[in-house]
């Protein structure tokens, strides 16, 4: 008997199914509808988030994919739709998030001849993802779709884009499914080298003033417990960079704070005290480093990753250690010697002391003046028990979230750390709240970025998403601003920005909200977003000069920190 | 600054559409000229090898390689140096065949560069060489001085490392290992 035959479309469903697709996030179109038209069968299995702009669709994919570990999965339509979604895949290859993303395409026999809302999706997103490809024929759908998910969820997460033309949606085919989880010329999870493991630990057992770098590769490969582990049989001193940053409680005694032009003072200045460097899943991003001649030249440096191109591409590397973190530190905890650093660790007070002094306690305790930033995160990080999801734009919201927001669980942080993409906040928010959805969201934006991306208040309003917005409102753009002031002779060039009443847009959108502008009134203003059982937007008058300490300029050297204490 | 030498790269890939637009974005991001490129199927069936030459540094050549290597559809990814291959270029030479028998010297010529007449017609002659960069040059000098030359081409490098067999041959066998365990 002749094995029953489905469109590409439900090939697609029935795939997504098998994949352990529950959510997209998406906006139909033209090119994408046979795709819709089956979704509609799917309802009762797939849960479909209609987004207000494709960028949204992906960066709520994001979001959803870093609080649950899950691929994050976008659906859109060709043309203009796909080049909307640009920004998303792009920030989802810098920053190693697991996303598929489902364009659709103009019908095969226009392809090539610029018909109506036809774009060259693969040759534009083959430089940021991790594979792009065009099915044109029904019959390949299973096989990519399914392909695409490996390579999006293993080795180094990220993105892959799989463009389907309109007539592969159509067309009638049998469907056969085969889970893809080899690919002869892709290897996403190498074998451990015991030799560079014996090497490592031994140059960890020999130190003094060890100090270990945490990047998201931690959280990425589920290492949270054995990267503890490890670091407290050593007991090696950490910092974090900003998609590190969770991985570890806040709390925990060897977690001496960030890293980078924002971090901590501590554990930047230590990078260039240390006797051993070590780099755990993370890429020594410029942020990071600084000048890399001036960049930890006394130190050894082991550099744990799963990327091999990420090894000695920055700095030189002592040791590599090439695998999944997971395997990679287990192995070498297993070589290491117990042991205590209590001087070199007791060196990080005086450092803490001085950033507590000088810019802390002014930055979250201020007795008089407008409200600060910090102060604002502090309280909602305290209000919530340090225990909810953050979820930031870019600028100063982001480095003033990253600093003072405190975490106990992993994936608790969700930034756009490497393409630092202003508009990010407010749609991730939507998927890791839709993510995590027994977790609190709170999500700070700058009074910029909010309005780039501020039409998805329509996708909260619709999916009745509960995500707490905080708008940290200053009426400037306020990182660029800080620059001007700093380096650029105080000649505010196109920073002052004119605000709507975002508490009246937000009604308009059904959505609770107040100004707060007024110290006495702030606690009083959080409890009453956390309480209220649904979206709320807080905005936040903060004072109009508000600068981020410490800072080490771009490109320069930590010795160049920056108090702002004069 | 370590000064910037010919590199040749060698890949193996997967015979998929798009390859080589991936490739060169590598090469693009780090503004690396492509000198010469040739394409083809490898020893190996369903894989194929691209010959890529550039001037750079090995620091950047190591890098390079790595971020090609990365991409899911490419096998791997070498580098050398002239040292490590034995290489070859082919070039064609379309000449007028009146001034090519005026000259008078067509034999010493085809001896001296060791070329080889491919065509001729009362119109043109078309001479081929294969060689090093150099040789091919020599000769394309030697004529342009002389009769002139009216149409010249040059292949990409195709290059053989002076090892014994192709290296992927071990890394296919391991990946196969790796696949049948998988299975078991």
């Amino acid at each position: 008997m002749e094995k029953q035959k489905i469109t590409g479309s439900e090939a697609l469903m029935k795939t997504l199914v098998a994949e352990g697709v529950d959510t997209i996030f998406g906006y139909p179109g033209g090119a994408i509808m046979p795709v819709y038209d089956c979704l509609y069968d799917y309802r009762d299995r797939i849960r479909h988030i209609l987004v207000r702009h494709e960028q949204g669709a992906t960066h709520a994919a994001q979001g959803y994919a870093r609080v649950s570990g899950k691929v994050g999965v976008a659906m859109v339509t060709s043309g203009p739709a796909a080049t909307n979604a640009i920004t998303g895949i792009a920030d989802a290859l810098m920053d190693s998030t697991p996303l598929v993303v489902i364009s659709g395409q103009v019908a095969s026999p226009l392809l090539g001849s610029d018909a109506f809302q036809e774009i060259d999706v693969i040759g534009i997103t083959l430089p940021i993802t991790k594979w792009a490809y065009q099915v044109r024929r029904a019959e390949d759908i299973a096989w990519a779709i399914s392909r695409a998910f490996y390579i999006a969820s293993s080795g180094r997460p990220g993105p892959v884009v799989i463009d389907i033309a309109k007539d592969a949606q159509i067309n009638k085919i049998e469907y056969e499914y085969n889970k893809v989880n080899y690919i002869r010329s892709y290897q996403p999870l190498p074998d451990v080298n015991a030799d560079s493991v014996a090497a490592a630990a031994e140059l960890i057992n020999q130190a003094k003033k060890p100090l270990a770098l945490v990047g998201q590769g931690v959280i990425l490969s589920n290492a949270e417990k054995e990267l503890v582990a490890f670091l407290e049989k050593a007991d090696i001193p950490f910092g974090s960079t900003i998609l590190g940053l969770s991985a570890v409680s806040s709390d925990h005694p060897l977690n001496k704070g960030m890293l980078g032009m924002h971090g901590n003072a501590g554990p930047n200045r230590k990078t260039n005290e240390c006797d051993l460097l070590i780099g755990i899943g993370m890429r020594f991003d410029d942020r990071v480093t600084g000048d890399l001649k001036t960049y930890a030249k006394q130190a050894k440096i082991i550099h744990f990753d799963i990327d091999l191109a990420e090894i000695g591409k920055n700095v030189p590397t002592t040791v590599p250690v090439h695998g999944d973190a997971k395997e990679t530190l287990a192995a070498v905890t297993a070589l290491l010697k117990p042991a205590k650093h209590t001087d070199w660790i007791a060196t990080f007070k005086p450092d803490e002391e001085e950033e507590n002094q000088k810019v802390i306690q002014k930055e979250l305790y201020p007795k008089s003046g407008q409200l600060k930033m910090g102060e604002v995160i502090n309280k909602v990080s305290e209000a919530s028990g340090h225990d909810g999801i953050l979820v930031t734009d870019v600028g100063q919201n982001q480095m003033m979230g990253v600093r003072y927001f405190k975490y106990k669980r992993t994936r608790s942080v969700v930034t756009s750390g490497g393409l630092g993409t202003m508009g990010f906040g407010l749609p991730a928010a939507i998927g890791a709240k839709i993510g995590a959805p027994d977790r609190t969201v709170c999500c700070f934006l700058g009074d910029g970025g909010f309005q780039m991306t501020i039409q998805e208040l329509g996708t909260i309003m619709q999916e009745k998403t509960n995500v707490k917005i905080i708008v940290l409102n200053n009426n400037f753009l306020g990182m660029v601003r800080q620059w001007q002031e700093l380096f650029f002779n105080e000649r505010y060039s196109e920073t002052v920005m004119e605000n709507p009443d975002f508490v009246a847009i937000a009604k308009a959108y059904n959505i609770a909200g107040r100004v707060v502008d007024k110290r006495e009134e702030l606690d009083g203003a959080i409890q009453e977003m956390l309480n209220h059982d649904g979206a709320y937007l807080l905005v936040a008058t903060v004072e109009t000069c508000g600068m981020v300490y410490p800072m080490i300029p771009a490109g320069t050297t930590v010795t160049n920190i920056i108090m702002g204490d004069n | 600054m370590s000064t910037k030498k010919l590199y040749t790269v060698i890949i193996f890939s997967e015979n998929t559409v798009g390859l080589l637009n991936q490739i060169a974005i590598v090469f693009t991001r780090r503004q690396l000229n492509i000198e010469t490129l040739s394409v083809s199927p490898s020893a190996i069936e369903g894989i194929h090898k691209f010959t890529i030459t550039t001037f750079s540094t090995e620091d950047i050549m190591d890098k390079v390689v790595k971020q090609i290597d990365k991409r899911v559809d490419i096998l791997k990814a070498y580098y050398n140096t002239d040292e490590d291959l034995v290489f070859q270029e082919i070039a064609l030479y379309k000449l007028s065949t009146e001034l090519f028998l005026k000259m008078g010297a067509v034999e010493e010529l085809i001896r001296k560069y060791n070329a080889r007449v491919l065509e001729m017609n009362e119109s043109c002659v078309v001479i081929q060489k294969s060689g090093h960069y150099e040789e091919t040059q020599a000769l394309f000098k030697e004529l342009s001085s002389t009769i002139g030359v009216l149409q010249f081409i040059r292949s990409g490098r195709v290059a053989i490392t002076k090892s014994k067999v192709e290296r992927l041959s071990d890394m296919l066998a391991e990946m196969e290992n790796k696949l049948e365990k998988k299975r078991s």
